[in-house]
């Protein structure tokens, strides 16, 4: 077996369907579908609110609205790959929130000083650190101790909730520090209109590089490649989603009181027919899409990722090759903690205050953002970007629904109808496609 | 060719399952170049014999000695280590993801910043595939949508891209048309000529008197003997499998029926 053959790297010599071609440039034509059905739910709802839901104001809303379940469906992706689940995670973002809380309220003022400048970031870092060791505990009993998934975090469930409660005997923590709450978004954690128009630019210089980047290596290896025109078509798409949520971001003005406390403070004078000073993305937002990016890149570029799929597309051949498994899946519990307490500082900061029923019926949402997203529960398939529209879906159905004034009770029984369908046609989708 | 030092030996090894037995002081050699077909009828302890050696399960007792120096292999990565690769019956491969993914499972190609070598991976793939099944085109997709012989020959893609020198097939042929069965034994003929040693499992003992130079026969979970198959009949081995007499032709294992 020394000899080279050379390779027959040219598929492209043979006679191909339409479906051929666009497996070769790597068309995903569930993701279309999911942004389909998002486009008719915003305009749905656009008409039915009589355009109150297609505002910046809404949207920008919306956005942060979705920021906490966002993050969280990352890491459920990949749980739920390994052919695994886990129903702690809003029972986690109460404790790790009111411990949070905690130390940024009363643990840190007592060792820095009330206000310290580090408070947040050391804020932050606990909750990730707690929120990656809880992790990490259940996931070992679920590795080692091979006790089934749903049970651990079922107990983890009651247990998180508990303990959340027990960390102050019931009592809210509040208020956050100054630093702290722009995680949660409002007007102290919108960015501004230069800084995110920067931002966006950054943004399209490297989905162009990404791109451009990819077709040399296609190229390198004499492998097919997407006509020049898919790829400009899809890099001004891709830049064109980017400018635009910018531009809305931008859009959505600041109320005029503050608008005025900020020239004033910069130095500037209050013009006498007001000024119009637009929120800018919004800080929870962009750690959502950083989480995103970051999670993309682990399942899809590095060796771990690979285990992650390859053990849920069958556990015994990934063991089989030598991939440390239970090694594997206690990881990806650590990453979903992880995940969790970035969840919790962007929900406490939000709230701006910890509760400990921060997070209830999260585990739910998150899960339901996944499996929207086109994440099997069989294991195996599964994308960031999916959950994270899936999340978006979710909150896009829920907040149009409070928008044009659909009761409670009526809101989570359409949440659950969509849920079921989506899960279902879903099915169809991939019986299709064999 | 049995003055030599074997490349593989496996001496007295016993591994048991909750008081039974499956593999009972069991010895069976390999040398370089050479094919051994294991026989045995359906939980004769052939396959358990094979995943010990594969590392997939770890022996209770007895040695492995490869190339003649002894050798502790408790995982699948310390059987790569020392050259030994597998296709499992079941092929185990991940079906969700694709053929270079599969192959290069556990050792993947990475660029200089640690990331996965995609790119680098695929081109490989399409080298190794287009020697063992220069008509395979679906690089892209998961191996799921693959026909069986498709998927085989990923497995098999696996186990010789990595220089193994010793090559263990589970039923290689069991899920495959008379072509693609025809494919496989030039194969392991091919593989054989460049000194790599075989451990062939198989039901179809023609198969076996094909391409196997010397067959061991077990039989609940002892070597019943070994033979050279020039030495012994089709019929006498047979016998060996079923009743467990073994024919003057071979060497009695513990196995053997004594009369």
């Amino acid at each position: 077996m020394t000899e080279s053959v050379p390779a027959p790297a040219t598929p492209s010599q043979d006679a191909k369907s339409f479906a051929d071609h666009l497996r070769a440039i790597e068309f995903d034509a569930r993701m279309v579908g999911m942004i389909a059905a998002l486009a008719v739910i915003w305009l749905g709802f656009n008409w039915l609110s009589g355009g109150a839901f297609l505002t910046p104001r809404n949207l920008w809303n919306l956005s942060v609205q979705t920021a906490s379940v966002a993050v969280m469906a990352c890491g459920m992706v990949l749980v739920i790959v390994t052919r695994n689940i886990d129903l702690s995670v809003g029972s986690m973002l109460g404790f790790v929130g009111m411990v949070t809380g905690l130390v940024q309220a009363q643990l840190l003022p007592g060792l820095l000083g009330f206000e310290h400048p580090a408070t947040w970031l050391l804020s932050i870092a606990a909750a990730v650190a707690l929120g990656g060791l809880i992790g990490l505990f259940q996931g070992a009993l679920i590795a080692y101790l091979a006790i089934p998934s749903f049970i651990v975090t079922l107990g983890g469930l009651l247990v998180w909730r508990g303990g959340a409660w027990w960390v102050t005997q019931g009592q809210t923590i509040a208020p956050m520090d100054s630093r702290f709450r722009p995680l949660g978004g409002g007007i102290e954690g919108a960015i501004g209109t230069t800084a995110s128009w920067a931002i966006g630019l950054i943004i399209c210089a490297l989905i162009i590089a990404g791109i451009a980047f990819a077709r040399r290596r296609r190229k390198r290896y004499g492998f097919a490649l997407r006509p020049l025109w898919a790829e400009i078509v899809l890099a001004a798409l891709a830049c064109g989603t980017v400018l635009g949520a910018v531009m809305i971001a931008n859009a959505y003005a600041l109320p005029a009181g503050v608008a005025r406390r900020l020239t004033e403070a910069k130095g500037g004078t209050w013009p006498e027919g007001g000024l119009i000073i637009g929120h800018g993305l919004a800080v929870p937002v962009l750690l959502a899409l950083a989480v995103g990016v970051a999670m993309s890149f682990l399942a899809r570029r590095l060796r771990f990722g690979r285990y992650v799929f390859s053990i849920g597309g069958n556990p015994e051949a990934a063991q089989l090759s030598g991939v440390n498994t239970r090694k594997v899946l206690m990881l990806v519990y650590g990453l979903m903690g992880m995940l969790v307490g970035i969840a919790a500082c962007i929900s406490t900061a939000r709230l701006n205050a910890a509760t400990n029923s921060a997070g209830q019926l999260d585990e739910l949402y998150v899960i339901a953002a996944a499996v929207i997203g086109g994440t099997s529960l069989a294991g195996g398939i599964g994308t960031i970007a999916g959950a994270m529209l899936g999340a978006l879906v979710m909150q896009s159905l829920q907040s149009g629904m409070v928008l044009i004034g659909v009761d409670t009770p009526l809101q989570n029984i359409v949440v659950g109808i969509v849920l079921v369908l989506a899960v279902w046609l879903d099915g169809l989708y991939r019986k299709r496609l064999g | 060719m049995d003055m030599t030092t074997p490349l593989v030996e496996m001496r007295e090894i016993s591994i048991a399952f909750g008081g039974i037995k499956a593999v009972d002081h069991a010895s069976v050699d390999l040398h370089a170049g050479e094919v051994v077909g294991l026989l045995g009828h359906n939980g004769a302890g052939k396959s358990t014999l094979i995943k010990i050696l594969s590392g997939a399960y770890h022996a209770d007792a007895g040695e492995i000695r490869i190339a003649g120096k002894p050798v502790s292999i408790s995982s699948p990565r310390d059987a790569k280590r020392h050259g030994i690769e597998t296709i499992y019956q079941t092929l185990a491969l991940a079906d969700n993801v694709d053929a270079a993914a599969n192959i290069f499972l556990g050792r993947e190609l990475l660029t200089s910043w640690g990331t996965l070598d995609d790119s680098a991976m695929e081109a490989e793939t399409r080298k190794v595939m287009g020697r063992l099944n220069p008509h395979f085109r679906r690089f892209k997709e998961p191996v799921k949508a693959l026909s069986g012989g498709q998927r085989q020959s990923v497995a098999i893609a696996r186990a010789i891209y990595f220089n193994a020198r010793v090559l263990i097939m589970d039923e290689p042929t069991a899920a495959l048309g008379p072509a693609e069965t025809k494919q496989v034994a030039d194969l392991i003929l091919e593989l054989k000529k460049q000194g790599i040693g075989i451990f062939l499992i198989s039901h179809d003992l023609h198969d076996v008197f094909d391409l196997a130079d010397r067959v061991s026969v077990m039989k609940n979970g002892k070597v019943v003997g070994t033979a050279h198959v020039r030495d012994v009949t089709q019929d006498e081995v047979l016998g060996m499998i079923i009743s467990g007499k073994c024919p003057p032709g071979a060497v009695a294992g513990p196995g053997a029926l004594r009369s």
